[in-house]
């Protein structure tokens, strides 16, 4: 079993076979064969180099007869390769000692090669890439010949394994049997990306090298969910999808019953569901969610791009997308949290010690104020056309918040200066993520027209645990009373100062979490599009009254285990089919 | 009897070891017995199998690269000549062809 982080495209969650298809079309049916039909494939591999040196011959003799010799040459080469005793012994030895498939070993050595030739200086010869793939691909035909299979003639269920998708192989999954897709590439702004967004079906990218882990044949599971590629689970792990997959369906099936309804408490109360986005795309998501609005739109997409740095038009258009898609419902726009990540930590000599404690989120901006300021005017313009609010994120102090004001203002002069038309009155907000900003909240408040609470770095740094490190990544639970406790001062704080308050942490979309928010007076809840039919759906269930005994009670626990129970047992009255 | 020899020449033609070039340095160090070894010196590349087509495209020279051409076993001098001679002389082939 081993677990991939990627990116999700969308939503739910697929559990199947895995149908693994190489770079271009081929579906490379296994990785390896038993031992006892090694020597099958090695003839199977010989066969399929004579065929191919057969075919490139009679059309060498044709292009010579009909377009004269500069064309033939073309293909004088790759006959070359072909007999190339080198090359072949490669692939040769590879089957015979690790027994893979003939497609396989092929796939794998001309790969090789590729990528050797992606390293060289003449970029002519780079071009020879291009020759290597076409020569890959005619060996790949005739090994595989008629075994080859197209998607649309898959007989039952798969999961489609891939290093990347033409957009028209995306755009056809449609019609095909296939429940998911997991790829290495993780171009997650692409074409291919965003069909597969509209596609629908869970589908993780960005995995590097998932293509390479998985054979025709092995079970795997995408949680588009967590971001997560599961190859061969055990039972348990298994089990535990299955339960999931099954309550995703079921809960989807209710989504059309539950979008037009309002999120309004059973005695009126009306509670404000809003959606997280990582890219401009997942507005149109949200809204079929029943999202009223984007309470976190994060902007590192932007730096996922291969130029690395994007440019104001680039920003500009990509907000604007967003902000014209949500249709006049608001958007709260989160300035880049970078830091501790890769585009931050390969531009540095030495790595941070301790990045989450380093150079990150708004500390980063205000260090590279040419970077911040460019993003700031994207924002400003961008406001122009819907309700844009702006959110710095992981404040610790009143001077950070004052200064990122001040970059501002500059912004908007240079604006003004060069006369561009933007939004001068803004909302501006913070995202509450350190123990210092919740312990200064009243102070906050008094500068701040919003605070949106971001749980996820909150209680890390609140409890000092880090939950991506294994070891101890079991003390990491919302249900830690210090963050029961925090989060309802915050709120009651910002009730009293009469200021916007929402939760945009994993917490907002948990249903475990949502009576005890509701109770402690939060009325605006972000989350992932995925959980708004749940949350609302409890909600619609729950009455005020009832929150608040519940969030009462739960702030008088001392641990987390009852606390989770006593919320667990509470959820369950009013949800009694799900899975909490 | 085995014997190796060495030599450098210079890639004189323009378009350096393309396809052309390289299937005639392939057919011609073929008809050697002798193991044919070529490095890219002005890469300070690895030496790569003078009878592999794909090894010496590869080699990724171009015109003006400096390249060690080595051969080890009977005909080892002759070899060494022969496709020194073929690389001096542009391959065979007129500028701008």
């Amino acid at each position: 079993m081993e677990i991939l982080r990627g990116i999700a495209v969308g939503p739910g969650i697929a559990i199947g076979e895995a149908v693994v298809l190489d770079a271009e079309d081929f579906r490379i049916p296994c990785r390896s064969v038993a031992r006892a039909a090694v020597e099958q494939e090695r003839e199977k591999f010989r066969q399929a180099v004579e065929c191919s040196i057969a075919e490139l011959e009679r059309q060498t003799q044709w292009l010579l007869g009909n377009l004269g010799r500069e064309a033939a040459n073309v293909f004088a080469w790759h006959i070359g390769v072909l007999k190339d005793a080198k090359l072949q012994q490669g692939i040769l030895r590879n089957i015979q000692e690790k027994a893979y498939s003939a497609a396989y070993a092929t796939s794998t050595v001309m790969r090789e090669y590729q990528r050797r030739f992606l390293q060289m200086s003449d970029p002519l010869l780079v071009e020879r890439i291009r020759d290597v793939r076409d020569i890959e691909r005619r060996l790949l035909r005739n090994i595989l010949g008629d075994t080859r299979e197209d998607l649309a003639h898959l007989t039952k269920p798969a999961v489609l394994i891939a290093h990347d998708l033409t957009p028209t192989q995306t755009a056809q999954l449609a019609d095909t049997l296939v429940t998911g897709v997991a790829l290495d590439v993780g171009g997650a702004t692409s074409h291919t990306a965003i069909l597969l967004h509209s596609w629908g079906r869970p589908s993780v990218i960005g995995l590097n090298d998932v293509s390479t882990r998985l054979s025709g044949g092995d079970t795997v599971i995408i949680d588009a969910v967590n971001q997560l590629v599961i190859t061969n689970p055990d039972e348990t792990t298994l089990k535990e999808y299955r339960e999931q997959e099954l309550n995703y369906t079921r809960l989807a099936a209710e989504l059309d019953t539950l979008r037009d309804l309002p999120s309004i408490t059973r005695d009126g109360e009306s509670v404000h569901l809003l959606s997280n986005v990582e890219f401009p795309h997942e507005a149109r998501t949200s809204l079929a969610k029943g999202a009223e609005g984007v309470g976190l739109f994060r902007t590192e997409f932007l730096f996922l791009q291969p130029s690395g740095f994007p440019s104001e038009e680039e920003q500009y258009r990509a907000y604007v997308e967003t902000v014209r898609a949500m249709e006049g419902r608001p958007v709260t726009i989160r300035t880049f949290d970078l830091g501790a990540d890769k585009y931050t930590q390969e531009k540095r000599y030495e790595h941070e010690r301790n990045p989450m404690l380093g150079l990150r989120s708004i500390r980063y901006s205000l260090a590279n104020v040419g970077m911040f300021k460019t993003q700031l005017r994207a924002i400003l313009r961008a406001a122009v056309e819907g309700e844009v609010r702006l959110m710095f994120p992981l404040l610790m102090s009143l001077m950070e918040f004052r200064q990122a004001k001040m970059t501002l203002h500059d912004a908007m002069e240079d604006l003004e200066e060069a006369g561009i038309p933007y939004r001068r009155e803004l909302p501006v907000g913070i995202m509450l993520e350190t123990p210092a900003a919740a312990i200064q909240v009243k102070e906050f408040c008094r500068e701040v027209d919003f605070i949106s609470i971001g749980t996820n770095d909150l209680l890390q740094y609140l409890v000092a645990v880090d939950r991506g490190n294994e070891e101890v990544s079991r003390f990491y639970d919302p249900s830690h009373p210090a963050l029961l406790r925090t989060l309802s001062d915050v709120v009651s704080a910002c009730t009293k100062a009469g200021r916007d308050c929402s939760l945009c942490g994993e917490m907002a979309g948990s249903p475990l979490y949502a009576l005890f928010l509701l109770g402690i007076g939060l009325r605006s809840f972000s989350m992932a599009p995925a959980n708004i039919p749940e949350i609302k759906k409890l909600i619609r269930l729950a009455t005020v009254a009832q929150a608040r005994r519940v969030a009462r009670r739960a702030l008088t626990f001392e641990t987390e285990r009852q606390v989770t129970s006593y919320l667990r047992e509470e959820t369950r009255k009013l949800l009694p089919e799900d899975p909490i | 009897m085995n014997s190796s020899c060495s030599c450098e020449v210079e890639v004189v033609n323009a378009q350096g070891m393309h396809a052309r070039p390289v299937m005639k340095f392939v057919d011609l160090a073929s008809q050697f017995e002798s193991e044919v070894t070529v490095r890219n010196l002005s890469r300070r590349g690895e030496d790569l199998d003078g009878k592999s087509a794909m090894h010496l495209m590869l080699l990724d020279a171009a015109q003006g690269s400096r390249l060690r051409i080595s051969a080890r076993g009977a005909d080892a001098a002759a070899a060494v000549k022969a496709l020194a001679a073929l690389v001096r002389d542009g391959f065979g082939m007129s500028e701008g062809a």
